[in-house]
């Protein structure tokens, strides 16, 4: 069958596509975009997480015929989607490679989409709530401690930016 | 963190260095991982690639009666099917024996064995394919533990065996044996006013390393093979493989990918000889990704074990005896069992001075799944049993935990139970000292000011199973010793390639080794090291392949002692190269030049008061200087095969853990508060790593002392638990907070005196989480992972 949805804010069309396949094996097999991982394809570890139609999902659990037609953000399209000057990092993948929280960096591109929707939700999530948003991505290599602090200082830089802007107005 | 390190050379080199050791770097990687570009072996792709996929057995024990391949290979898109009898030269593998098939030989050994290879245009296909093959199997009884393995007439797992440890084991089920002899037990026992006893048990624990086994092989022009894949010794795999493929070891060339983890379950080959051997077959690119089910079969796990211990100590708390067995299970091959059981003969007294030692450690072959290297590596399970003795001695005694251990807590100069003495810092009483000093969490914490509750911070977490009533908290400590490096007399060497270039006038550094970075930070530390030794800004990291010689693996901590070693020793001989260079150049420029105090600092050629000589590019010139260097730690010892004895160790490591645990002691659910850890690295090379080395080390104590556990069927030997699902790791909502203080104490035997970080957080992690939780209950707790039902007694 043929597929077609939009990814980072670019249609995308996959052609041959067997209907057992999932979106993650189209996305990372036929459309080039590797970063979303494959850690356990069974929606236990988030290393998948892509948005779909701004809702992180596992990409490894959604059919590649339920993205027809819909929108999807992966960690390739973070960095545009932030509104980073080109080539820069997004604020949240600035602050997971500051904080020290990439160590081999399979979990890391599930984190940095769930941080991200986190952070949209909530700019100033308490220890609890980053906690509960990130149970979904498992990490083997950090103990969290380095990825807690990646968020905070991701949300911290989010809050000066933000009063930055707010003092900017006239 | 400004220390100056004096070089063999004579040469002073500053460890100021912007990004120099000592400094926080960054990753080099860091950027692409964070962007999804960095690529990961099961992101690898070529142009008219197949994908590879293995058919397991289902049986633990099996004779193959046939197997019939003809539907399989009938298939729409498949390009070819393997099975034993296509091999093409060696059959077997292994890391120390090579007593592994790369396809079953006749027999299946344990659940999960490989028996044939499907090469197809969609992994679906081969799958469908694999399904079709008709393997004819008659069950065999199976082996499972030291009583069935060991009796009368239990079927001999590898009979004939030719292996270096045959001739001394007991039984031909039994891997290897090593027992340590020291002192007279029986004489202390006599004196002991206390003695206690154990049992112990651990589980098997999985790696679980989150980038499954992977890699692409592309077969060559010349008839050989390029493998592009995920391990964590390249050299180790090219030895293994070759002869499988039947191809000299220059026509198998092997690159490191992205590599997901690692944690030991990266040590033996999983896929490497498969997609080689399907790529040569079908003339095309394969390659072959597990999934998280197959790779629950596809590596060895941490050897589970049983172990009874028993101590002696005087009414004023000095160990005067330790007695113990240890019995690991090693599973279907040997993997590296012989070298497990070494290092947990060889730690099993703990970090302790103890004078008369009767010691037993052996692993068994079974039918249960594979054993063999994980984090820790022997050190774990006796660490378990070790640190519930001393509390049980401590009790005994009416003495607090940690007072007991500091009574008897090893120091520089102190001897192993092996007879080597420990020559370097063993900051065991201090480390213990430093956690426990740490103020304790606050008492209820899921309460808010306004009395609501915030159910996360409870054990049950958001299942909402309590509010605090029947919630009570413990405190538990433990302290553990690990070796760095590899022991018992390996020539543990590494290679390391410096070059050094002007380039748009800037000098750079290229390091090139075959080193696997496996997320550890090998590189980062690579590069710090190779600014510190040459005063440069800019350095490359080469990729690792076999091009360069062996690194050596990254395990056993040992990446940035031993590469880390020869790149500081490579780098020093380039050093000398420039200003060889320099004096030829500009030597009568400025008499300086003829001074042996020279340095490389900020790109430039400087006296050590400072005057600068000359910039590096322009004794660089057009010309590159290009050094490869091989480097050893100090030779070690085997141990004696009666006794034990020997200098078996290149280096002690030492990490020791305070443990805060709340209990619902109504459901038996545990949540940890806090895991605090105190480690002495020697010299932090980047604290920033180390932290996060410390960190995840500790995460996986807690997860063997709570959680994780591979479940195999006692009668069937079948793995029960192969996913994500069943096989718990802990999540960031089942982690506590993670308190690091990290001494560096110098080892003056070791590259800037620097001690392996990776594995000691792993050892005292599981024992303090369970002694906190004995605390709690009051419940003597003699197996991890702890269940419900252990604490309810249900």
């Amino acid at each position: 069958m043929r597929v077609t949805f939009t990814v980072n804010g670019r249609v995308h069309e996959a052609d041959d596509v067997w209907e057992g396949e999932s979106l993650l094996y189209v996305l990372r097999e036929r459309l080039g975009l590797p970063g979303s991982k494959n850690a356990c394809e069974q929606g236990e570890c988030g290393s998948c997480t892509v948005r779909l139609d701004d809702v992180p999902v596992c990409a490894c659990l959604v059919a590649a015929g339920q993205a027809e037609g819909r929108e999807v953000v992966t960690v390739e399209g973070l960095a545009e989607r932030s509104g980073a000057p080109g080539g820069r990092l997004s604020p949240v993948q600035q602050a997971f490679v500051d904080a020290g929280a990439v160590q081999c960096g399979f979990c890391t591109p599930g984190l940095l989409v769930a941080t991200d929707e986190l952070l949209e939700r909530h700019p100033d999530p308490s220890d609890a709530d980053i906690r509960e948003a990130l149970s979904g991505n498992l990490c083997r290599c950090t103990g969290y401690e380095k990825i807690l602090d990646a968020v905070r200082l991701a949300a911290a830089r989010g809050g000066e930016t933000a009063r930055d802007g707010e003092a900017a107005r006239p | 963190m400004s220390d100056v390190t004096r070089t063999p050379t004579g040469l002073t080199q500053h460890s100021g260095t912007q990004g120099g050791i000592g400094a926080s770097t960054l990753r080099p990687d860091g950027t692409l991982k964070v962007t999804g570009e960095f690529a990961y072996a099961s992101d690898l792709w070529h142009e008219d690639m197949l994908w590879g996929f293995t058919l397991r057995s289902p049986h633990a024990h099996a004779r193959i009666r046939s197997v019939d391949v003809s539907a399989a290979l009938a298939t729409g898109g498949v390009h070819a099917v393997m099975t034993h009898d296509d091999l093409p030269a060696a059959t077997r593998y292994g890391l120390e024996i090579q007593d592994t098939p790369v396809l079953a030989d006749g027999v299946v050994r344990h659940h999960g064995e490989p028996v044939a290879l499907v090469a197809a245009d969609h992994p679906e296909t081969a799958r469908r394919a694999a399904a079709k093959i008709v393997v004819d199997y008659e069950q065999l009884p199976v082996v499972t533990d030291e009583r069935t393995a060991t009796a009368d007439g239990a079927p001999v797992l590898h009979p004939d065996r030719t292996d270096p440890h045959a001739a001394h084991v007991p039984h031909p089920n039994v891997v290897h044996r090593q027992p340590v002899v020291r002192g007279d037990v029986a004489a202390a026992r006599a004196r002991a006013d206390v003695i206690v006893t154990g049992e112990y048990e651990v589980g098997m624990q999985d790696q679980a390393f989150l980038g499954p086994e992977s890699g692409l092989a592309v077969p060559a022009e010349d008839g050989g093979v390029d493998l592009y894949i995920a391990t964590q010794w390249l050299h180790a795999d090219l030895r293994q493989i070759a002869p499988v493929l039947g191809l000299p070891e220059d026509k198998v060339r092997m690159t490191l990918s992205g590599v997901g983890g690692a944690f030991g379950g990266r040590e033996d080959l999983s896929m490497q000889a498969h997609a080689c051997l399907l790529a040569l077959r079908t003339r095309r690119p394969v390659k072959i990704v597990y999934n998280r089910f197959e790779s629950f079969f596809g590596h060895v796990h941490r050897h589970p074990a049983k172990l009874r211990y028993e101590h002696g100590a005087t009414r004023d708390g000095k160990l005067l005896f330790m007695a113990c067995r240890i019995v690991l299970d090693g599973g279907a091959y040997a993997s590296s069992s012989p070298a497990v059981v070494g290092n947990a003969a060889s730690l099993s007294a703990g970090p302790y001075v103890v004078d008369n030692v009767d010691v037993e450690a052996l692993a068994l072959y079974t039918n249960n799944p594979p054993c063999g290297a994980m984090r820790g590596f022997g050190a774990v399970q006796a660490c378990f049993a070790y640190e519930a003795q001393m509390d049980k001695l401590a009790a005994a005694l009416g003495l607090h935990p940690v007072e007991f251990r500091r009574r008897n807590a090893m120091a520089q100069g102190s001897v192993m139970p092996t007879g080597q003495v420990v020559d370097s810092p063993a900051p065991v009483a201090e480390l213990l000292r430093r956690v426990q000093a740490l103020p304790l969490p606050p008492q209820r914490q899921w309460e808010s000011a306004g009395g609501a509750t915030d159910v996360r911070a409870l054990p049950g977490g958001l299942s909402n199973t309590t509010h605090g009533e029947g919630v009570v908290r413990g405190v538990g400590y433990a302290v553990g010793i690990k070796n760095v490096g590899f022991s018992e007399g390996f020539d543990d060497y590494s290679t390391a390639r410096i070059r050094l270039e002007a380039v748009a006038g800037e000098p750079v550094a290229t390091v090139h080794t075959a080193m696997a970075e496996v997320g550890q930070g090998g590189v980062t530390v690579h590069a710090q090291i190779a600014r510190t030794e040459l005063g440069v800004a800019r350095v490359t990291i080469a990729p690792a392949d076999t091009r360069v010689g062996s690194a050596g693996s990254t395990s056993a901590s040992r990446q940035t002692y031993v590469t880390g070693g020869a790149v500081k020793h490579a780098c020093e001989a380039v050093r000398e190269r420039v200003l060889e260079l320099g004096r030829a150049r500009f030597g009568t420029y400025h008499p300086a030049w003829a001074s042996a105090e020279l340095l490389l600092e900020d790109g430039k050629v400087v006296t050590d008061g400072g005057e600068v000589l000359a910039a590096l590019a322009d004794v660089l010139g057009e010309e590159s200087i290009e050094v490869e260097r091989e480097w050893r730690h100090r030779p070690t010892e085997p141990f004696d095969l009666r006794t034990g004895q020997g200098s078996g160790h290149v280096q002690y490591s030492f990490a020791a853990h305070r443990a805060v645990v709340e209990v619902d002691t109504e459901l038996g659910l545990v949540k940890v508060v806090e895991l605090a850890c105190a480690q002495d690295v020697g010299k932090a090379l980047n604290p920033l790593s180390v932290t996060g080395q410390i960190q995840g080390g500790t995460l996986q104590g807690l997860g063997l002392a709570v959680m994780e556990e591979i479940v195999v069927d006692p009668v069937t030997a079948r793995v029960r638990n192969p996913s994500f699902t069943d096989y718990l790791i802990p999540t960031i909502l089942d982690t506590p907070t993670l308190p690091v203080d990290v001494l560096e104490l110098a080892d003056g035997h070791a590259p800037y005196g620097l001690r392996g970080v990776g594995e000691a957080p792993t050892l005292s992690s599981t024992p303090a989480v369970v002694a906190a939780v004995r605390q709690a209950t009051g419940l003597a707790l003699q197996r991890v992972p702890l269940r419900p039902e252990h604490l309810t007694g249900t």
